[in-house]
């Protein structure tokens, strides 16, 4: 990026949030409009050319890492991969907020702690049944379930959906659709142990049966992963799952061992 | 009520308006109840409230009343589907449906009533 000074150069009016906690305002800078622009750009514009206290974050700005995650119109997008052109409003103007449901640290930077930790509350961690002299656990590509933990599998932890969903804004207890997202995933998984646990985790308070099917997650998702999808499957198997404890009690404690 | 940026699209509405429609149904409830009490009670009463279903304006109302509870009729079969069968991926076709199904239900509730009732 190159800091454009020509006399017929056009500006983009880009209005962004700075502040600590819960105080701060917009301040509006003139970003120089150039070709194939992406928001991530403008930000990395204003704190290189601008005003080097601007905090902001991102790592690869290819769309791998997550980190660059922002709101952009009142809409959260993975900002390294969102061209200006494709969300500019009609008077050409820019609104960059931190990502919503989540505390700010600083300007565009949020903290993800409760984020992640809501991913560990769900169980959405891996749970191994073999150890390292047993080997890998062979895995067939044609079941439905395999399928079915493949479709959810390839999230970036950016937290967009989690930004987007009005449950989480409502129910600070609310595990989010990443999270419940990756639960699905490893409930489906045949390397992971810890099906029972995970499906306890995710029905109790917070849980999957708290999601209303806004579909905002699936609708923003950068990577087109569909959470509503995942927590709908968590809703029924979890639902088949307290029946068949309530049919059979004795049956509880022995789901989920190790084949 | 202002709809902010991220719940701009077709099923953030049609979840809107499920939640809407069962919440003005859920007052209108009481209304309906306590009428039909009126059937048990006071048979002279409930003849007079029935004759006001010949006004326009409540036939309209009435029009009101059967497309929310058609809407959320449909509406509640798509959240159902959603939840207990396996995924579609048809979720916004199914939404409009539920919609366009709500609208003819009570659409020909409407006519019926004006030109038969
Ligand atoms: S579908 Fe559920 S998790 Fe996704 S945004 Fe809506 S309420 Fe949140
Ligand atoms: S599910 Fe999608 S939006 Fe949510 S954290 Fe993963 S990649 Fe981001
Ligand atoms: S900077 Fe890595 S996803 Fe945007």
């Amino acid at each position: 990026m190159t800091q454009i000074s020509q006399p017929d150069q056009q500006f983009i009016k880009v209005s962004i949030w700075r502040g600590a906690g819960d105080k701060g305002g917009y301040e509006t800078f003139d970003v120089p409009d150039q070709e194939s622009q992406t928001i991530l750009d403008l930000v990395s514009y204003i704190q290189q050319y601008i005003d080097p206290s601007l905090t902001y974050r991102f790592a690869c700005r290819v769309g791998m890492c997550g980190s660059c995650a922002m709101m952009v119109n009142g809409v959260p997008r993975w900002t390294c991969r969102t061209h200006v052109k494709k969300i500019t409003d009609k008077a050409g103007s820019l609104t960059i907020a931190p990502l919503r449901n989540l505390p700010v640290i600083k300007d565009l930077v949020v903290d993800m702690d409760v984020f992640f930790d809501k991913w560990v509350r769900a169980e959405a961690v891996h749970h191994p049944t073999r150890s390292i002299e047993q080997g890998v656990q062979p895995v067939s590509e044609d079941t439905a379930e395999r399928q079915a933990a493949n479709a959810a599998i390839e999230c970036i932890n950016c937290a967009v959906c989690y930004a987007a969903c009005d449950v989480v804004a409502s129910n600070p207890e609310y595990l989010g659709p990443a999270a419940l997202n990756r639960a699905w995933s490893l409930v489906n998984d045949v390397r992971d142990g810890g099906r029972e646990a995970i499906l306890e985790a995710v029905s109790g308070t917070g849980g999957c049966h708290n999601c209303h099917s806004q579909q905002s997650c699936q609708k923003y998702c950068p990577n087109e992963l569909n959470p509503t999808a995942s927590i709908a499957g968590l809703k029924r198997e979890t639902s088949k799952f307290a029946l068949r404890n309530l049919l059979n009690p004795a049956n509880k404690h022995n789901q989920g061992e190790p084949a | 009520m202002k709809v902010s940026g991220h719940q701009r699209h077709g099923l953030w509405f049609a979840y809107i308006s499920h939640r809407l429609s069962g919440l003005l149904l859920a007052l209108f409830l009481p209304l309906h109840f306590w009428v039909l009490s009126l059937a048990l009670n006071d048979r002279a009463a409930l003849d007079g409230f029935l004759s006001w279903t010949d006004l326009w304006y409540v036939k309209v109302a009435e029009y009101g009343l059967v497309f929310l509870l058609s809407l959320h009729f449909f509406g509640g079969l798509r959240l159902m589907a959603l939840e207990w069968l396996p995924w579609s991926a048809r979720q916004k076709t199914y939404a409009a449906t539920a919609l366009a199904a709500g609208f003819a239900v009570s659409t020909s509730f409407f006519l019926s009533a004006t030109f038969y009732g």
